[in-house]
C-alpha cells in the first residue's frame, strides 16, 4: 500500500513499482481503501495506548506461541526425561513435561520464546484490562459504543481463557495442581459437576486426555476465536472513529488528531516494536514460570506459597476467603441426599458473575437512568462524572481484595502477620473496601472539580505575593486563556431526572426506581462555571481568590 | 489559599439543580493555535533528530547482530549447564530487545519530531442515514416477499422444526468424552483385595512402614502398596489415595464412638487430599497437631478428627483405619469409609452405600 502513492499516472504507469501497484489497484480497488483510510484522523492521547499494548501483545503470543508448537508434544503419556538438566534426569514424566523441559534446555532460543510467550500473556491480560477501565472510567462505552464494549469483556474472558489453557500444558507440579483446584471446583457444581468433570478429563482426575485437549483449545479455539472478536472489535471502531478527550475545537461532531498516514501510522506501527522490544527485556532478564523447579506433576506434593498467573487470582482468593465453617455453621449442606458444597461454589461463581454481569449491562444501566440516547464521541473527564469514577472504583478495590487474597499466605510470611488474621481482614474488606472506595472516590472526584471551577473562575496561583496599600496580603492569581478554560467548563454535568409518568400519564414503579437511582447518581454535583460566574468573579473585584470549597454548600442536594 | 476579604457569600457553589443546561455556556473557543517544534524552525535541530533516529535504527542492527552470535557461538552441547542457558537467553533476549527497540523507538522518534504535527479535524457522519434505513426496509420486505415464507407457514415450520432438532447429534457426539462417573470416586486403592490387607508405603519408593519406625511427632507420605506396579491409572489412584501418617500421644487423640479401634499407639492415617477442591494437604504442624492445605489454607486438627478449623473447607479430611499385621507392618483394615477428596453432588449417596 505505501508504494502505491507513486502510482500516479492512471493508466500507463512509469516505474516498476507503480506498474505493480496498479496492477494490484486495477484488480482489488486499492486506490479507493487508501482514499478512505490513508488520511483517517486519529486522536492522540497517551491512555488510547492500552488497547494497542492488547493487540501487539496478541501478535507477539501468536508467532512465539507457533515457534513453541514445533516442539511441545502434549502427550500425557509416561516417559523417562534424558534431556540435559541433570537434576531431573531418568526421572519419570509425562511427554509433555519432557518436551515443555526440552525446548528450556535443548532448544536454541527455546526458552527465550517460552519466557516471551508466557510474559506476553500476562501482558496480554493486563493491557486488556487496564485498557477496559480507562474505558470505563472516561464514559467511551456509551452509544454508539455499547456494543464493543461488549465485544471487549468477551475478549476479557477469552483471554482469561487462553492463559489458563496454556498455564496447564507443561504438565508440571504447579499447573497440575492448578488442574486439580479446577477439577475440585468443577465437581461442586449440583447435578452436572461430576460428569462434566469425568468428561473433560476423560474419566477420573487427572486421567491422560486433559493436556491434548486443553492443547487444541489452546491452540485453536481460543485463539481463533479472540481473532474473530479482535476483527469485530477493530471494525466497529472504524465503524464509530475514535473517541477523544474535550477540550477546545473538539465535540461530538468531529474527530481531532494526527492523519492515518503518517504520523498515526508510524506511532502506532514503531509501538509494536517497543511492546516487542520490552517484552523481550523481561523474558533476557526474568524468570518466568521455571517449571523446572516444580518438576512432573504428582497428585502427592505440592509447594507452598503456590500461586496462580495473575488473572485467575481473584478467583483464588475468593476460594481462600469463604469460610467453610462459621462456628458450627457448614456450608456444604445434603439436599435431598445430594451434597451441595456452597463453600466452592459461591465464591467460585458469584463474585465473578457479579463482576462480569455489572461489567456487561453497565451500558444499559446508566442508558436507563440518564435517559440519554445521545451520541457520545467526546470522553469524560472521570473527575466530571463522580458517581460512575466511584463505581468503578468500588469495583476495582474488589477485585483487588480477593486478588490480595490469592496471596494471603505470602503477605503473611513477608510481613510476619498470622495468616488467620490476613484473612479475617481481607473478609472483611471483601465487604467494606468497596463501600469505603466508592464513598471516597466520590468525594475526591467532587473535590477535583471544585478545583477546576476555582481555576476556571479565578485564574491559577501565581506564587507572588502582593501586599496591598491597606497592609493586606494576596496572592495574584493569573487568568487562564480561554483554551485552557475552555477545558475546565467545557463537561456536562447531569441533574437528577424526576420520574415522569408514561403515554397514559402513570408513573410507573419502574420509573420510579429509574428517579431513585438518577437521583443517587447526579444528587450531588457541581455544575461547570458559566461565564456570568466568570463575570461575577472578575467584578468583584481586585481579587481572583475566593474561597473554593464551601464544602457542602458548593453541592447541590 | 483563599481570600476572605471579599466577604461575599459563596461564590463557588453550584447552580442549584435543574434548570442548569438553560444557563449560558461558554463558546468552544476552537483549536488552540499550531505551535511548531524546534525541529520546525531550526535546521540545526532537524539534523539532530535525523541523527538520532539513524542512531536508534543502528541499534537494532547492533541488536541483531547480538542475536545471531548468541545464537550461533553458545554451543548448547550435551554437557550444558544451567549457566550457559542462561547467558544465552540473556543474550538473545538483549539482542531481540535491542532490536526492536531500536526500530520502534527510532520510528517514533522520526514521527514525533520531524513529521507534521498538525492536528486536524474531521467531520464525524451519521453511523446510519435515514435514507439508508428506509431503502434497507424495502430490500428486506422484498426478499421476505420473494421467499413467500409469510404465505406459506407449513414450510415455515417444518424448517424451523428441522433446524431446532438438527443440534441434537452435535451434542450427542460428545458423549464419549469421558466415562459415565458411576461410582469410580467412592472407591480408592486402598480396599483389601482378596481378603489381603494393603500395606502403608513410603512415598515414592512404595517402601512398607514398620509401626515401630514411626515415632512420636514424625509423619509420613503414604501410598498403597501395589501403586508403583501400576501400569495404567497410577496417577489417577495416588490422586484418590494418598494419605498422611502421624503418630501423636495417643491421650491427645479423641476419637469418635466406633473410631476407636482405626489409629494404633498414636499412630493415625488421614487422607491427604483436601476436602476443599482437591490439593494434597501437605504441611503438618508438629506442635500444634494441625495439617494445613497450602493452596487456600484449610486447617485440620488431628487431635479433633481432622475437623476443619480454619479455612474453605467445610469437612474433615476422611480417616483410614489401619492397624498393624503380623510381621509389624502397618495396614489398612478397609478402604476409607467415605469418598475422599472435594465434595461432589452424589458423594452423600455413595456415602451411604459405603457404609451398608
Amino acid at each position: 500500500m505505501s508504494a502505491s502513492s507513486t502510482a500516479e499516472a492512471p493508466f500507463v504507469p512509469k516505474t516498476k513499482v507503480g506498474s505493480f501497484t496498479n496492477f494490484v489497484d486495477e484488480r482489488v480497488g486499492g486506490s479507493g481503501i487508501l482514499r478512505e483510510f490513508g488520511r483517517k484522523v486519529f486522536p492522540d492521547h497517551w491512555s488510547f495506548m492500552f488497547g494497542e499494548v492488547a493487540l501487539y501483545s496478541f501478535v507477539i503470543l501468536l508467532m512465539s506461541g507457533t515457534f513453541l508448537t514445533f516442539f511441545f508434544d502434549p502427550s500425557m503419556a509416561e516417559t523417562h526425561y534424558q534431556g540435559s538438566y541433570t537434576p531431573l534426569y531418568n526421572v519419570e514424566m509425562s511427554v509433555a513435561y519432557n518436551s515443555s523441559l526440552n525446548i528450556s534446555f535443548d532448544v536454541r532460543g527455546g526458552l527465550f520464546m517460552r519466557q516471551v510467550h508466557h510474559w506476553a500473556a500476562l501482558l496480554f491480560v493486563a493491557s486488556l484490562g487496564v485498557h477496559m477501565l480507562r474505558v470505563f472510567f472516561t464514559g467511551a462505552f456509551r452509544k454508539p459504543r455499547e456494543m464493543n464494549w461488549v465485544v471487549g469483556g468477551v475478549l476479557l474472558i477469552l483471554a482469561m481463557a487462553a492463559g489458563f489453557t496454556g498455564y496447564s500444558l507443561p504438565d508440571d507440579l504447579l499447573s497440575g495442581n492448578g488442574l486439580r483446584i479446577i477439577d475440585g471446583v468443577i465437581k461442586s457444581i449440583p447435578v452436572i459437576g461430576t460428569y462434566i468433570s469425568f468428561f473433560l478429563f476423560g474419566g477420573e482426575f487427572p486421567g491422560t486426555a486433559i493436556i491434548g485437549r486443553l492443547y487444541v483449545l489452546h491452540i485453536l479455539l481460543v485463539p481463533a476465536l479472540i481473532l474473530l472478536m479482535i476483527v469485530i472489535h477493530l471494525f466497529m471502531v472504524v465503524v464509530h472513529k475514535h473517541t477523544q478527550y474535550p477540550g477546545p475545537g473538539r465535540n461530538d461532531g468531529n474527530v481531532v488528531g494526527y492523519p492515518l498516514g503518517p504520523v498515526y501510522a508510524a506511532k502506532a506501527g514503531g509501538f509494536f516494536f517497543i511492546v516487542f522490544g520490552v517484552l523481550a527485556l523481561m523474558a533476557a532478564a526474568f524468570t518466568i514460570n521455571p517449571i523446572w523447579n516444580y518438576g512432573p506433576y504428582d497428585p502427592s506434593p505440592v509447594s507452598a506459597g503456590t500461586q496462580p498467573d495473575w488473572y485467575i487470582g481473584f478467583v483464588d482468593g475468593a476460594l481462600r476467603l469463604m469460610p467453610g465453617v462459621i462456628n458450627n455453621f457448614h456450608f456444604e449442606w445434603i439436599v435431598f441426599g445430594h451434597t451441595l458444597t456452597l463453600n466452592v461454589l459461591l465464591p467460585a461463581l458469584v463474585p465473578a458473575g457479579i463482576i462480569f454481569t455489572v461489567l456487561f449491562m453497565y451500558p444499559w444501566i446508566e442508558r436507563w437512568v440518564t435517559k440519554d440516547n445521545r451520541e457520545h464521541h467526546v470522553l469524560d473527564r472521570p473527575r466530571n462524572a463522580p458517581t460512575r469514577t466511584a463505581i468503578g472504583v468500588a469495583g476495582f478495590t474488589w477485585y483487588c481484595v480477593m486478588w490480595a487474597a490469592a496471596g494471603s499466605d505470602l503477605i503473611a510470611t513477608h510481613f510476619h502477620v498470622s495468616l488467620n488474621d490476613v484473612t479475617y481482614w481481607l473478609r472483611t474488606l471483601f465487604f467494606i473496601g468497596p463501600i469505603i472506595a466508592f464513598i471516597v472516590t466520590k468525594r475526591i472526584a467532587l473535590a477535583l472539580q471544585r478545583k477546576d471551577r476555582e481555576i476556571a473562575l479565578h485564574g491559577r496561583e501565581t506564587g507572588r505575593i502582593v501586599r496591598l496599600p491597606h497592609g493586606e496580603f494576596i496572592e495574584v492569581h493569573a487568568p487562564l486563556d480561554e483554551y485552557k478554560r475552555y477545558k475546565l467548563v467545557g463537561f456536562e454535568s447531569p441533574a437528577p431526572l424526576p420520574a415522569q409518568p408514561n403515554e397514559h400519564g402513570v408513573v410507573t414503579r419502574k420509573e420510579k426506581r429509574r428517579a431513585a437511582l438518577s437521583r443517587w447518581f447526579f444528587e450531588d454535583r457541581v455544575a461547570p462555571a458559566t461565564p456570568a460566574e466568570l463575570e461575577a468573579a472578575h467584578s468583584h473585584g481586585h481579587h481572583e481568590a475566593i474561597e473554593a470549597g464551601d464544602e457542602q454548600k458548593s453541592l447541590s442536594h | 489559599m483563599g481570600n476572605h476579604s471579599d466577604g461575599s457569600p459563596n461564590h463557588s457553589g453550584t447552580v442549584a439543580t435543574a434548570g442548569q443546561n438553560e444557563v449560558e455556556k461558554f463558546q468552544d473557543p476552537g483549536l488552540p493555535p499550531h505551535r511548531l517544534r524546534l525541529a520546525d524552525t531550526d535546521p540545526v535541530a532537524a539534523k539532530r533528530a535525523e541523527r538520532q533516529v539513524a542512531i536508534l535504527f543502528g541499534t537494532s542492527v547492533i541488536g541483531t547482530l547480538v542475536f545471531l552470535v548468541a545464537y550461533f557461538a553458545i554451543d548448547l552441547g550435551d554437557d550444558t549447564t544451567i549457566a550457559t542457558i542462561r547467558t544465552q537467553n540473556l543474550l538473545l533476549g538483549l539482542g531481540t530487545a535491542f532490536a526492536m527497540l531500536g526500530i520502534g523507538t527510532g520510528i517514533v522518534h522520526w514521527a514525533k519530531a520531524l513529521m507534521p504535527d498538525h492536528e486536524v479535524s474531521e467531520e464525524r457522519h451519521a453511523i446510519r442515514t435515514e435514507e439508508d434505513r428506509q431503502a434497507a426496509v424495502r430490500i428486506v420486505d422484498d426478499i421476505v416477499e420473494e421467499t413467500g415464507i409469510k404465505r406459506r407457514p407449513l414450510i415455515r415450520n417444518t424448517l424451523l422444526g428441522a433446524v431446532a432438532l438438527a443440534p441434537l447429534p452435535a451434542l450427542a457426539i460428545f458423549g464419549d468424552l469421558g466415562p459415565r462417573p458411576d461410582k469410580a470416586l467412592a472407591h480408592t486403592m486402598w480396599a483389601p483385595e482378596g481378603g489381603k490387607l494393603k500395606r502403608l508405603t513410603r512415598d515414592p519408593d512404595g517402601t512398607p512402614i514398620k509401626a515401630s519406625d514411626v515415632t512420636i511427632g514424625s509423619a509420613f507420605h503414604v501410598i498403597p502398596e501395589g501403586l508403583n506396579e501400576l501400569h495404567e491409572g497410577k496417577l489417577n489412584e495416588k490422586a484418590k489415595a494418598v494419605v498422611l501418617l502421624m503418630r501423636l500421644d495417643p491421650n491427645s487423640l479423641n476419637p469418635s464412638e466406633g473410631r476407636e479401634s482405626w489409629s494404633y499407639n498414636g499412630i493415625v492415617a488421614y487422607s491427604k487430599i483436601c476436602t476443599h477442591v482437591g490439593c494434597p494437604v501437605a504441611l503438618y504442624e508438629q506442635q500444634t497437631h494441625h495439617l494445613l492445605c497450602p493452596c487456600h489454607q484449610s486447617t485440620f486438627d488431628l487431635t479433633q478428627e481432622c475437623k476443619v478449623i480454619f479455612g474453605p473447607a467445610s469437612r474433615p479430611l476422611p480417616q483410614l483405619p489401619i492397624a498393624v499385621d503380623a510381621e509389624g507392618y502397618l495396614v489398612a483394615t478397609s478402604d476409607f469409609r467415605e469418598p475422599v477428596g472435594p465434595s461432589y453432588w452424589e458423594r452423600d449417596e455413595h456415602e451411604r452405600l459405603i457404609n451398608s
